[in-house]
């Protein structure tokens, strides 16, 4: 069978990256904040959308308002978990020559400026094509702390689990709502780093209410397993974020659209809408202090 | 997952149901149309001095296409499972008219899923859809065709998951519905057995079917697995070329790769992202294929071949000056495929090709690519 050529084949980033993968990261940054009183708050950011450069000023400056975690989405032709504005935001990615190497080396760069754990995520098949055991080692070295694969279900995982953890990456596996029990607990036990809740059905986008099921789910996994559970899918303003983080035991927040359409609908220069981005990452930061 | 394993579930149970196979039975007998007759294509044959060819003739099924078969098995199985809304993804539109029919027919509500592209050169089948109850939703994102129009669909299931069904109209997507899709299309083949050991006294010595997804091919092939003396030969939509970037032909040019929920040939760049592809049918404009093609192809037991836009055209032509019949422009692609394989089999040879759909909601396209 055909296989695309290895891309990968003549990498630098073996070189060129230090700082290698620590998954206690991870589990530190949620100790740290349990301590606190204090829910992570999760941005995410499209690479390349609408250049590499500004991707990285923008993870920064998330990370300066207050981040505890950055997710990465790594682009996809067909993003199939997500809604209009990340599709939206991939498209634009994509049209301006975003790559898996581009991104990995954005984060390796990224790395090298700050500790905040860096979760990549993507879909199945551009990992796939580069294949499960060297996309794990890329992304340790990288300075990648977990992955989000999100047409990955952990049925179908187990290789890309055990490559994961052979390079001591961890792996995120999504549960909806209409997961029963017995499944909460296949993918507990299958994740490593955090569990993420997605807090309503459907795809990403943001929306103003509290969703109505995310602590019924959040309490279902905690009956299952120790790991931290952070909800995404949805989460737009600091009172809605603020209500969550009130009425159920989740720990980390993840905002996606809410901020890519911050951005996008911002005027004026890169540094302005970054800005105007930041600006919002820090009230939304602020909503999961107690 | 959760929905995919109920499904899986429920769809094992009604299998061995004999009240819902009697029920299925009964519908494609008085609501469908089935049998579809097997027609021996004479002058065709004559046409082209190699062997007898015989027209499986799916294009006279309610609706125009065999893709009622699958819509109404399905319809049944979303009763079953107390769903009262059905959603599809189309491309020609035959998917979408027959899902939208199963729908008026049982009284589900309704959305399928079109790519913007797709509506545009598939007007009348967006009509009929309308026509039918049903909303038609245009999809406006990548490449306006059947694979966004599969991922829109998807968004809406897992959105809507509980109280919808989604009918997927060809044998691709996660499990079950490769499995359940060609199950449901099985009649196709295991009525051509039939007929044609009545027609000669003997199985044929091919079986030609164009490949999209490749239901249809599936629906034909499936009963003729084991026969290792048949000839399984799907054709895909070689667009303007096999040599140009301008293709449906995943099977032809493409590489191993995950989409839709399933791994398969896939046309995609070195980097794993999907291209976008071209063939003059809207259905069978679609970067993947079914699993179970690619598993065919790599024990070497199916063969598939590419014919061009306008191979498939003069396909179309010839059937309607010589039988009288206008067939589909996805099934064009399969007889277009006759000129190499009746030659080459002889007088001594028989094919079976499925007439998968009726040409009616082409008019329009091929009025435009011949002036």
């Amino acid at each position: 069978m055909p296989r695309p050529a290895g891309i990968f084949d003549n990498t630098q980033m073996g070189e060129a990256c230090l700082a290698p993968t620590d998954m206690n990261k991870l589990k530190n940054t949620f100790d740290n904040l349990r301590d606190r009183h204090e829910r992570a708050f999760i941005p995410f950011v499209t690479c390349g959308d609408p250049d590499m450069r500004v991707t990285k000023d923008l993870l920064l400056a998330y990370v300066e308002a207050g981040a505890d975690i950055v997710e990465i989405g790594i682009p996809f032709t067909d993003p199939l978990a997500d809604g209009p504005t990340i599709q939206r935001a991939s498209e634009r990615a994509l049209a301006s020559g975003a790559t898996m190497e581009g991104a990995l080396e954005m984060i390796a760069d990224v790395r090298k400026k700050t500790d905040v754990p860096l979760v990549p995520m993507t879909y199945v098949n551009p990992v796939y094509q580069i294949g499960y055991e060297k996309f794990a080692n890329l992304c340790h070295k990288a300075g990648a702390d977990a992955v989000i694969i999100s047409d990955l279900p952990p049925e179908e995982g187990a290789e890309w689990s055990a490559a994961a953890a052979k390079h001591n990456v961890g792996t995120v596996y999504l549960l909806a709502p209409t997961s029963n029990d017995n499944r909460v607990e296949t993918v507990a036990k299958a994740t490593t780093g955090f569990i993420y809740a997605v807090a309503r059905m459907g795809v990403t986008g943001a929306k103003s209410d509290v969703p109505p099921e995310i602590g019924d789910l959040i309490t279902r996994i905690g009956q299952h397993s120790d790991t931290p559970v952070c909800a995404g899918f949805g989460f737009s303003s600091p009172k809605q974020i603020r209500e969550t983080c009130k009425s159920t035991s989740v720990d980390g927040i993840v905002v996606a659209s809410a901020l890519i359409d911050c951005f996008e609908k911002t005027s004026g220069s890169a540094s302005e809408r970054i800005a105007a981005a930041a600006k919002l990452a820090g009230e939304l930061k602020a909503a999961t202090r107690p | 997952m959760v929905a995919l394993s109920e499904l899986d579930a429920e769809y094992e149970k009604a299998r061995r149901d004999p009240a819902f196979q009697e029920e299925l039975q009964t519908l494609l007998r008085d609501y469908v149309g089935r049998p579809t007759p097997l027609y021996f294509a004479e002058r065709l044959t004559e046409h082209f001095g190699g062997a007898k060819i015989y027209l499986k003739r799916e294009d006279l099924l309610h609706t125009g296409a065999h893709k009622i078969n699958n819509a109404v098995g399905q319809a049944l199985l979303a009763r079953r499972m107390g769903k009262p809304r059905l959603i599809a993804e189309t491309g020609a539109g035959q998917h979408g008219v027959a899902t939208a029919t199963v729908a008026a027919r049982f009284g589900f509500e309704c959305d399928v899923y079109m790519g913007e592209e797709d509506m545009r050169r598939q007007e009348l089948n967006v009509f009929r859809m309308r026509l039918l109850g049903t909303r038609v939703v245009g999809v406006g994102s990548g490449s306006k065709t059947l694979k966004d129009a599969m991922n829109e669909a998807m968004r809406d299931w897992v959105t809507n998951v509980r109280d919808t069904h989604y009918i997927v109209g060809t044998v691709a997507g996660p499990h079950p519905f490769p499995t359940m899709v060609r199950d449901f299309h099985a009649v196709i083949g295991q009525e051509s057995k039939h007929q044609i050991q009545e027609h000669i006294g003997k199985l044929p010595d091919a079986l030609v079917a164009c490949i999209g997804g490749g239901s249809n091919a599936m629906g034909l092939f499936h009963e003729f697995v084991d026969d290792k003396d048949v000839r399984l030969i799907g054709v895909e939509g070689a667009g303007h070329g096999l040599k140009t970037p301008d293709h449906a032909a995943p099977l032809n040019r493409g590489s191993k790769g995950v989409l839709h929920g399933s791994l398969s040939y896939v046309m995609q760049d070195e980097r794993g992202q999907i291209l976008p592809t071209h063939s003059i049918s809207a259905g069978l404009d679609y970067p993947g294929v079914g699993p179970e093609h690619s598993y065919l192809k790599d024990i070497g037991r199916a063969e598939y071949v590419a014919v061009t836009d306008k191979q498939a055209l003069e396909a179309l032509r010839l059937l309607c000056k010589l039988e009288g019949i206008l067939p589909a422009l996805e099934s064009s692609h399969a007889l277009a495929h006759l000129s190499t394989l009746a030659p080459e089999l002889g007088k001594d040879g028989v094919i079976i090709v499925n007439l998968s759909g009726r040409g009616d909601k082409d008019v329009h396209t091929v009025q435009e690519a011949i002036g």
